[in-house]
């Protein structure tokens, strides 16, 4: 049988999708519900002086207002920071509390205050409009770069400073520099995102007065964790008692990690007011109140030697967490951040020094590539203008700096245990015409236009993420993950899993990898996820981590079902079980060649009687049934790696810049699906695309959100890019079976230095701050003009 | 959203009827409908003009298009009358905003709302349009009057919008990356006996630009206008753009606009 793994299936879910027969949190309506709509701060800071619900409680069809006060005298807890790290000087972090509705401060744009249930959606929002809330408005702190000199917005949060973290050693770095020949400096902004996933957040919520069970829906990457943090945490419910179910997900990118505030607040208020509740976020809502990503300021520094050999590297940075530090906000700017700001390359000393700040906006978190892709921002401009200012080629001074032996033992934390940088850039290269480059340029200048090139070469370390090695750097948990294959009696197959599927396509890859396992076709493979009463437990879907241990989870379940089945057969055909293999579906007596398929010993599985001539198939010592699990831990991450090249044009008349041509060599390990992968790539670079040239997330110096809309937040479309290049290289993740790295985040890690390293390049070397958009870079060219003229 | 009486008469009469100070025309709701959802705006009556079958339509007569109020930018765009007698204004049509927008915005909506960035208004002002209502005839320029503001009277219907067809015209544009509305609009039509610039996007209303008017009315050519400084005072300055950066897409777009002609 031809293996399913490495062939472009067509993805399962498409059927359904395309033809809008998706089921998402909100499609979901339950008989009897009421209508949640928050009353939201209006101010950045603002103490709550008192909140005023008794017009909204009169107010047509309103059930229910709860607020703050209410919250916190039933003792429910608030949101949580799942990572715990420690400041230079050994303190622990700082994290202020996160109440579920503010109740004495208010600390961003759209924190919610009080909750309205009413009828109907109108008559919730007429009531909300009608709870008056009397605030004495502070000055908010909004800048990270000054969030240290401000006043402190968190009690006992001195310097509105989370921590003080530092990676590596600043003695060896000072070493490094004072033999350097010459120092790179950058100073850089990795520019705050709007995730905005296609589907806005929404949580259903239904209390079963009899069983006192409560049933979640609701818009989650990781359902699972999801009801760990609201039983443990928030004191919602026993874990027993909650069911969470996240169903068809519109899209998350990280901004649906973690537990919020709505689903915390419906899920207690439904026991209260004994009635379903619905809750969806308006466009508005999601812009204002999703975790948003990235947002760091930067200074770094790469010591070189004239020959461009790279001596010590070091990085200053100040991340903004937002006015709270959520599960995954104080982990990005650290650990998923510093190992990788070392990049692709052998730099023997290197440090890496983060302060991250409280400041009163919405709160940050991760976000497509989670700290890689400002690493790769921070080390990839470095190295580009590193080139530039000693004459070397891009790709040469890479080329020389990358190790050229695995495992590798990176600067920081991490030993890459495979990989080719050299085949990667080379064929990038060779995809790219990087050599006919020139030609172009000048064809470029004869048309009045600037044309640049850049490169990046990338690691990612990710397959999030082995137990011991993130439990020790502080994660709340560990990042296992599980699965359970239920062979039915009639030959068709449930695989569960604990990771999660929103864009993944994961029905299909799961059903691929499954069905090459137990050598039954796809069709006869379900993939169930993203229900806590279906399947045993996950931690869901971040961090490219489904199918790096999730899948291996599916892989090792399915083994033991194949070893169940051997012992089985073998009893069937009366042979030793050493005398059985398994092929193709089939349990051969390699003497005999008697066989009996899979589906045949699962059958058996099930009728373990005696009668007549029928003997019991389970062999002594075994079980009836054929289902098995698995919890998968894995020995290290997984390093997906690959270089990318991006050519631009600039118009300097308008500033208007052109992604030409788009190229990304990538090492992703064994390939599943190649068709999704290369779909996995094209959004990750979209999505980098659209972080270096188009969006802009601004808020003003009172903290209000002037981008909260897609009249003012540019999203990248189809006409911003060239068709992608896309190339692969292959060497085997050796922390797993099927040798996988994980590709979900590369395209987003990898793109925006290239293609800013690309616009810099064609402004003659220029530095400019991301997103380059058409304003800025025509002030850039005037700049050029000017000096090219004052040179001539 | 909240709720409101929807009404949908089938023609003009009972349409201005029905309008009072709380009610709305609804042509394709493009920013009627948005508004509402936002609690930007509420109207007690909503009366769609999509039965109105005279509301809609193209004429082309010797010197004149005219435009049914109702019609659509697709409409406009596709148009082989509009696309021989003003290819301009077809280019125009076919730019705005995004392939939804122009499958229900309407030329009667997007000149009625007179948004400081939308690309109709400078057609008409570079084209002397004529704005026909139910109740009377009203020129361009004296129509948009103020940012979101036009000369329309409560109950007053925009019925067609006729444009007198140039020699030569050209639209060039600068779109908002994220609404795709103009930062910059430049229209520049080319009559008998002189040539209007219009511009949008660059203050609080649609103008004329008469210095370049004036010098391409003299010599029709880039030349003529290479060099000249237009001012960016009194510009909008906002998040998208600076005066400054507005100002030189004028005088860019103007000369891409007669180098077009
Ligand atoms: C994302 C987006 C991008 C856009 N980009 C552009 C662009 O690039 N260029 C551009 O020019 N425009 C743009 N627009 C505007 C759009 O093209 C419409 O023209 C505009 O939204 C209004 O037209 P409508 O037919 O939808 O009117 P509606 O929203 O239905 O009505 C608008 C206003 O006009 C009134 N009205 C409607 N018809 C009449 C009438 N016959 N008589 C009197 N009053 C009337 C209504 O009462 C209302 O006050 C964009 C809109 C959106 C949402």
């Amino acid at each position: 049988m031809a293996s399913l793994v490495g062939s472009r299936v067509e993805r399962k879910e498409d059927t359904r999708f395309l033809q809008g027969k998706g089921r998402y949190t909100a499609d979901i309506n339950i008989a009897n519900q009421t209508y949640a709509v928050f009353v939201r701060s209006p101010h950045a800071r603002a103490k709550i002086k008192s909140v005023d619900t008794s017009k909204a409680l009169k107010s047509s069809g309103v059930v229910g207002v709860l607020t703050g006060k209410e919250i916190a005298e039933d003792k429910i807890g608030g949101l949580i920071a799942g990572w715990a790290i420690r400041s230079e000087d050994g303190s622990e972090m700082k994290v202020p509390a996160n109440p579920p509705l503010a109740k004495d401060v208010a600390n961003f744009v759209g924190e919610p205050i009080a909750v309205v249930f009413a009828e109907t959606l109108d008559e919730a929002k007429e009531g909300a409009e009608k709870v008056k809330v009397d605030y004495k408005v502070l000055k908010a702190v909004v800048d990270p770069a000054e969030a240290m000199k401000s006043e402190a917005i968190h009690d006992g949060v001195d310097k509105n400073l989370c921590y003080d973290w530092l990676l590596g050693d600043r003695k060896a770095v000072d070493e490094a520099f004072a033999k350097a020949d010459k120092i790179i400096k950058v100073d850089l902004i990795n520019n705050r995102l709007v995730p905005n996933a296609m589907e806005p957040r929404a949580c259903v919520v239904d209390y079963n007065t009899a069983s006192e069970e409560i049933t979640l829906y609701t818009t989650s990457q990781n359902p699972h964790l999801s009801r760990l943090v609201m039983s443990a945490f928030g004191g919602v419910a026993p874990e027993n008692k909650l069911r969470v179910v996240a169903p068809d997900v519109g899209g998350g990118f990280g901004s649906k990690i973690n537990v919020y505030n709505e689903e915390i607040v419906c899920s207690w208020a439904s026991k209260k007011i004994e009635r379903p509740i619905k809750w969806v976020a308006e466009r508005t809502e999601s812009f204002l109140t999703d975790t948003h990503g990235r947002d760091h300021v930067t200074h770094a520094e790469l010591a070189v030697s004239n020959d461009g050999k790279f001596l010590g590297f070091k990085n200053e940075t100040i991340a903004n967490l937002g006015a709270y530090a959520r599960v995954f906000g104080t982990v990005t700017p650290t650990y998923l951040f510093g190992p990788c700001a070392t990049g692709v390359y052998v730099i023997p000393a290197a440090y890496s020094n983060v302060k991250a700040v409280y400041t009163n906006t919405a709160p940050v978190d991760a976000y497509r590539g989670a700290g890689r892709p400002e690493a790769t921002y921070t080390i990839e401009r470095l190295v580009e203008k590193a080139a530039m200012e000693l004459g070397m080629d891009k790709t040469e001074i890479r080329m020389k700096n990358f190790p050229t032996q695995f495992p590798f033992k990176q600067t920081l934390v991490h030993t890459v245990d495979s990989g080719d940088y050299v085949a990667g850039l080379e064929k990038a290269k060779q995809m790219a015409d990087y050599a006919g480059f020139e030609a172009r340029r000048k064809k470029s200048e004869a048309n009045g236009k600037l044309r640049g090139i850049g490169v990046s070469s990338y690691f990612e370390a990710c397959g999030i993420a082995p137990s011991a090695a993130v439990m020790s750097l502080g994660c709340g948990v560990g990042l296992w993950e599980s699965a359970e294959v239920r062979f039915n009696p009639t030959g068709q197959i449930s695989v569960f899993t604990g990771a999660h599927s929103h864009g993944q396509s994961h029905d299909t890859t799961f059903a691929q990898i499954a069905a090459d396992e137990l050598g039954v076709p796809m069709e006869n493979i379900d993939v169930v996820h993203g229900d806590t009463d279906k399947g045993t437990f996950g931690m869901g879907t971040y961090g490219s981590r489904s199918l790096t241990v999730g899948g291996i989870a599916i892989v090792n379940a399915c083994k033991k079902i194949v070893a169940k089945g051997k012992r089985v057969a073998a009893k069937m055909l009366e042979v030793n079980e050493d005398e059985i293999e398994f092929k193709d579906g089939e349990f051969v007596a390699l003497k005999s060649n008697k066989k009996k398929t899979i589906g045949e010993v699962a059958f058996a599985c099930y009728l373990p009687g005696q009668r007549d001539e029928m003997k019991s198939p389970i062999p002594e010592g075994d079980e009836p049934g054929l289902i098995e699990s698995s919890f998968f831990d894995p020995a290290n991450f997984s390093f997906p790696a690959g270089s990318h090249i991006c050519e631009v044009e600039i118009d300097p008349d308008t500033g208007n810049v052109k992604v030409e041509k788009y190229t990304a060599v990538d090492d992703f390990g064994r390939i599943v699906n190649p068709m999704i992968v290369e779909g996995q790539v094209h959004g990750g670079i979209a999505q980098g695309i659209g972080q270096a040239l188009h969006e802009n997330t601004q808020y003003d110096e009172t903290g209000q959100l002037m981008t909260a809309s897609y009249m003012d937040y540019t999203m990248p479309r189809a006409d911003n890019f060239p068709e992608f290049n896309l190339g692969f290289t292959c060497t085997h993740a050796t922390s797993n079976p099927l040798g996988v790295k994980g590709c979900g985040e590369a395209g987003a890690i990898a793109s925006p230095p290239t293609v800013m390293n690309a616009v810099i390049d064609a402004l003659g070397g220029q530095e400019i701050s991301m997103p380059a958009t058409a304003e800025k870079v025509w002030k850039a060219c005037k700049t050029m003009k000017k000096s090219n003229a004052k040179a001539a | 959203m909240k709720s409101f009486n929807y009404h949908a008469p089938k023609d003009v009469k009972d349409a201005s009827k029905l309008a009072s100070s709380s009610s709305a025309f609804l042509a394709g709701g493009m920013t009627t409908i948005p508004s509402m959802k936002l609690g930007l705006a509420s109207y007690k009556d909503v009366i769609d003009l999509k039965n109105i079958k005279k509301l809609s339509g193209i004429k082309v007569s010797g010197k004149t298009v005219t435009i049914g109020a109702t019609t659509k930018h697709a409409e406009v765009a596709a148009s082989k009358d509009v696309m021989k007698a003003i290819p301009a204004l077809a280019k125009l049509a076919g730019n705005i905003g995004d392939a939804q927008v122009r499958n229900r915005g309407t030329i009667g909506g997007s000149i009625s709302n007179n948004d400081p960035s939308a690309c109709y208004p400078s057609a008409c002002m570079a084209l002397n349009a004529v704005i026909h209502t139910n109740k009377r005839k009203i020129e361009a320029e004296k129509f948009f009057t103020g940012m979101f503001e036009t000369a329309l009277k409560s109950g007053e219907l925009v019925e067609a919008v006729e444009f007198e067809i140039p020699e030569k015209a050209d639209y060039q544009k600068h779109p908002n990356p994220a609404s795709r509305y103009a930062i910059i609009g430049v229209f520049v039509a080319k009559h008998k006996k002189d040539v209007n610039v219009a511009v949008t996007g660059a203050k609080s209303c649609v103008y004329i630009d008469k210095d370049l008017s004036k010098k391409l009315s003299s010599n029709f050519s880039v030349s003529a206008i290479e060099g000249m400084d237009v001012k960016s005072s009194g510009m909008n300055s906002d998040m998208h753009a600076s005066a400054e950066y507005r100002a030189n897409l004028v005088s860019l777009y103007a000369k891409k606009a007669v180098e077009a002609c």
